[in-house]
C-alpha cells in the first residue's frame, strides 16, 4: 500500500484538489456478504461501504448479527459468502497485513490482568513490533488520552470497568491504525464513563481515524456515526445518516400521552386521525407527527384529560423501535 | 512530520496533542518483518514471567537439590551398599538423569494447560494476539517457544546442580540440554492441543492423575523398567517419557548408543504431531 498524504484522504474536496478528483478510499468494501454458523444464518447477504474518515455504526438487537460482520471484517472469522476488501487487501488472504493498520477493540475486554497498566500497552506493541522506545512515548501519549496516566504503574485487575475499556481503546491505537473497530465500546459502562469514551472516540474521529462501531445504544449512534445500518436478523432493515433515517422512518417530533389506567383503548381510537403513526403502548400512547403542539391542541380540545403529556423531537430510538419491533430479543 | 510529546500531566482537552503523530509510523515500518511474528507472541510470555521469575529460579535451583540430597544420597546410599548402585552406576548418577526429564516432563505440562486454558478463557491473551498482526499459528509456535525458553533455563540450572553433586559423568552431558527440552515439549505440544479443546480446567487434574504422575512413577525415572512386569515394561516402553529418561541418561553417564537416534526421534515424532494437532485444535477455537 502506498501511503497517501492525509490530507488528500480526508478531504478530497479541498479547494485545490483536481477537479473530479478520485473518490475516498474505501476502507471497507462488502458486496453479498454472508456467515452462517451450521444452519443459522447470522449474516445474510449485506452490501456497505465504508469511506476513509467515516464513522460507521452498525446498529441492531442482541443477535442482528453486528459482530459476525465486526469479527468478518476485523479478518479473524472467515466469509461463509460474498466478497470483502479491507484496505483494499482480501481478508483471507492478508489477515495478519489488515490487522497491522487496524485497531480492535472486542467486545471482552482481553487486558491481562496481572500485569501493569503500561506494561499492557507495551507487550501489544510488541505484537507490531515496534521498537520498544517508540513504544513506550506512544504508550505515554496514549494513557494521557485515556486519563490512565496516574494509573500507568498499578495492575489491570483492580480497575473500574471504564477503566478498562479505556485501556482497551487505548491499546488498540498503539501502532496508530488507520481504522479502529469497536465492539459496543460502552455497554455495561456508567453514564459518566461513556460520556467522557464519547468524548475521546470524537476526538479520534476529528483526527482521521476511520471508525467502526456497533452499538445498541441510540444515543451512542447519534453522538458518534456519520452514517449507520440498522441490522435485524442479519440483514440491514435500513440505512443512512441518523437525520434521514429519522426523516424516513419516524416523523419530525412525537408526542407522548399518558391516561389513567384503562383508559388507553378507550381514548385510542379517535386519536388515529391526529397523527400519521400511532402507538398503543402499556403505559403510554405516542403520536408521530409533524407538528406535536398542534396534535396535542387537537387532542385538549376532543375533551380527552391526560395525566401527563410530553412533545418531542423523534430520535434513532423511535427508528429503532420501529424497525426491529418492541418484543425482546434474546 | 514531526515528533509529539504527549508527555503532560492531566490531559486538559483542548490543548492535547494529536494521537495521529505518524513520526513513529517510518520506525516501525522499516523494522516490519524483522521480527518472527511467532517470536513476538513468544514475548508476550516472557513479560509474563518478568513478574515471576525469582521465585521461579528458587524452585528450579531447589528441586533438583533436595531431590538429590535426599532421594539421591540418603536414599542411594542404602541401595548401593546392599545392591552395588544401579545399572553399574551409583543410584543418585542413575537417579538425577532420570529426575531432569520427569521434572521437564511435568514442566511442559503445567506450562501446556492452565496458561493455555488462560489464553483461551481466563485472560483471552490468545484473542488479544489474534487482533494484532499474528496468525492462529504464530500463537501456538510462540507459546511453545516460549515454554522451550523456560525449560532451557530450568533444565541449565538443573545440570549444574547435578555437576555440583558429582554425576555429570561425560562432555555428552551438554547435549542434555536440548535432549531434556525436547522431553517437555514432546509433552507440551500434544498436551497444549488438548488444552484447546476443553472448556473447564478440571479435566487437567484427570490427565495429571492418569498419566503424568504414573508416568513420572514407572517409566524408569527411579528404577530401571526391567524391575517391571513384562506387560507393563511393555507399557513403559511406549511413554514419552522412558524415551525422555534413556536418552538424558546415556547422555549425562556418556553411555552413548545408537538406540538414542530412536529416542529422539520418537520425542521429535511427538512434537510433531502435537503441533499438528494443535493448529487445528487451535484454529477451531479462535477462527469462528
Amino acid at each position: 500500500m502506498t501511503d497517501v498524504p492525509d490530507s488528500e484522504l480526508t478531504r478530497p474536496d479541498a479547494p485545490g484538489s483536481a477537479p473530479g478528483a478520485a473518490p475516498r478510499t474505501a476502507m471497507v468494501e462488502a458486496h453479498g456478504l454472508v456467515k452462517r454458523f451450521g444452519d443459522f444464518v447470522a449474516v445474510d447477504h449485506v452490501d456497505f461501504t465504508i469511506a476513509q474518515g467515516e464513522s460507521f455504526g452498525f446498529l441492531g438487537p442482541n443477535g442482528a448479527g453486528k459482530t459476525s460482520t465486526m469479527r468478518m471484517i476485523s479478518c479473524i472469522s472467515p466469509l461463509s459468502g460474498g466478497t470483502l476488501r479491507v484496505l483494499g487487501m482480501d481478508p483471507a488472504a492478508d489477515g495478519p497485513r489488515i490487522r497491522s493498520r487496524m485497531g480492535l477493540v472486542p467486545q471482552e475486554d482481553s487486558l491481562d490482568l496481572e500485569l501493569t497498566v503500561l506494561d499492557n500497552l507495551m507487550i501489544y506493541g510488541r505484537y507490531f513490533d515496534m521498537p520498544k522506545k517508540v513504544i513506550r512515548e506512544r504508550a505515554e501519549q496514549l494513557l494521557d488520552f485515556a486519563q490512565l496516566s496516574d494509573r500507568a504503574n498499578d495492575r489491570v485487575d483492580p480497575l473500574s470497568g471504564g477503566m478498562k475499556r479505556r485501556l482497551t481503546i487505548a491499546r488498540a491505537l498503539i501502532s496508530d491504525p488507520d481504522l479502529l473497530i469497536l465492539d459496543e465500546p460502552t455497554t455495561g459502562l456508567d453514564p459518566q464513563a461513556r460520556h467522557l469514551l464519547w468524548d475521546r472516540l470524537y476526538r479520534l474521529k476529528q483526527e482521521g481515524v476511520t471508525l467502526v462501531i456497533t452499538t445498541h445504544y441510540m444515543d451512542e449512534a447519534e453522538q458518534l456515526c456519520d452514517r449507520l445500518v440498522v441490522m435485524d436478523k442479519g440483514r440491514f432493515a435500513a440505512e443512512g445518516t441518523p437525520r434521514q433515517l429519522i426523516e424516513a422512518f419516524s416523523t419530525k417530533e412525537v408526542v407522548e400521552l399518558r391516561f389513567a389506567p384503562g383508559q388507553h383503548e378507550v381514548v385510542a381510537p379517535s386519536l388515529v386521525e391526529l397523527a400519521e403513526r400511532q402507538e398503543v403502548l402499556p403505559d403510554r400512547i405516542l403520536l408521530y407527527t409533524d407538528d406535536g403542539d398542534a396534535a396535542l391542541a387537537e387532542v385538549a380540545r376532543m375533551g380527552h384529560v391526560a395525566e401527563s403529556t410530553l412533545v418531542r423531537r423523534s430520535t434513532l430510538e423511535d427508528v429503532f423501535l420501529r424497525l426491529t419491533g418492541r418484543s425482546l430479543v434474546d | 512530520m514531526t515528533a509529539v510529546s504527549g508527555v503532560s500531566g492531566a490531559g486538559a482537552s483542548g490543548t492535547e496533542a494529536p494521537l495521529r503523530g505518524r513520526a513513529d509510523r517510518g520506525a516501525a515500518t522499516a523494522r516490519r518483518c524483522s521480527t518472527p511474528m511467532w517470536w513476538r507472541a513468544a514475548a508476550y510470555w516472557a513479560y509474563q514471567y518478568k513478574r515471576t521469575w525469582r521465585s521461579s529460579v528458587v524452585t528450579s535451583f531447589l528441586i533438583p537439590v533436595l531431590y538429590l540430597a535426599a532421594m539421591g544420597v540418603a536414599l542411594g546410599s542404602l541401595i548401593d551398599k546392599h545392591s552395588h548402585g544401579v545399572d553399574g552406576v551409583t543410584y543418585v548418577a542413575f537417579l538425577a538423569p532420570g529426575l531432569l526429564a520427569g521434572t521437564c516432563m511435568q514442566i511442559g505440562t503445567n506450562d501446556a494447560t492452565y496458561p493455555v486454558m488462560a489464553g483461551f478463557k481466563w485472560m483471552r491473551t490468545y484473542f488479544a494476539q489474534l487482533a494484532g498482526p499474528l496468525s492462529v499459528y504464530d500463537v501456538l509456535l510462540g507459546h511453545l517457544a516460549w515454554i522451550a525458553v523456560r525449560l532451557s533455563i530450568v533444565v541449565t540450572i538443573y545440570l549444574a546442580v547435578m555437576a555440583a553433586f558429582g554425576v555429570v559423568y561425560s562432555p555428552w552431558a551438554i547435549l542434555a540440554l536440548p535432549a531434556a527440552v525436547l522431553t517437555g515439549i514432546a509433552f507440551s505440544a500434544p498436551v497444549s492441543a488438548f488444552a484447546a479443546t476443553q472448556d473447564k480446567d478440571s479435566s487437567f487434574s484427570t490427565l495429571y492423575r492418569f498419566a503424568i504422575i504414573p508416568m513420572f512413577l514407572f517409566s524408569g525415572t527411579f528404577f530401571p523398567i526391567s524391575q517391571l512386569p513384562t506387560w507393563l515394561q511393555v507399557v513403559a516402553y511406549v511413554t514419552p517419557l522412558y524415551h525422555g529418561v534413556a536418552l538424558c541418561r546415556d547422555l549425562v553417564l556418556g553411555q552413548v548408543v545408537w538406540a538414542d537416534l530412536g529416542h529422539a526421534a520418537y520425542l521429535c515424532a511427538l512434537v510433531a504431531v502435537g503441533y499438528a494437532a494443535g493448529r487445528r485444535t487451535f484454529a477451531r477455537r479462535l477462527v469462528v
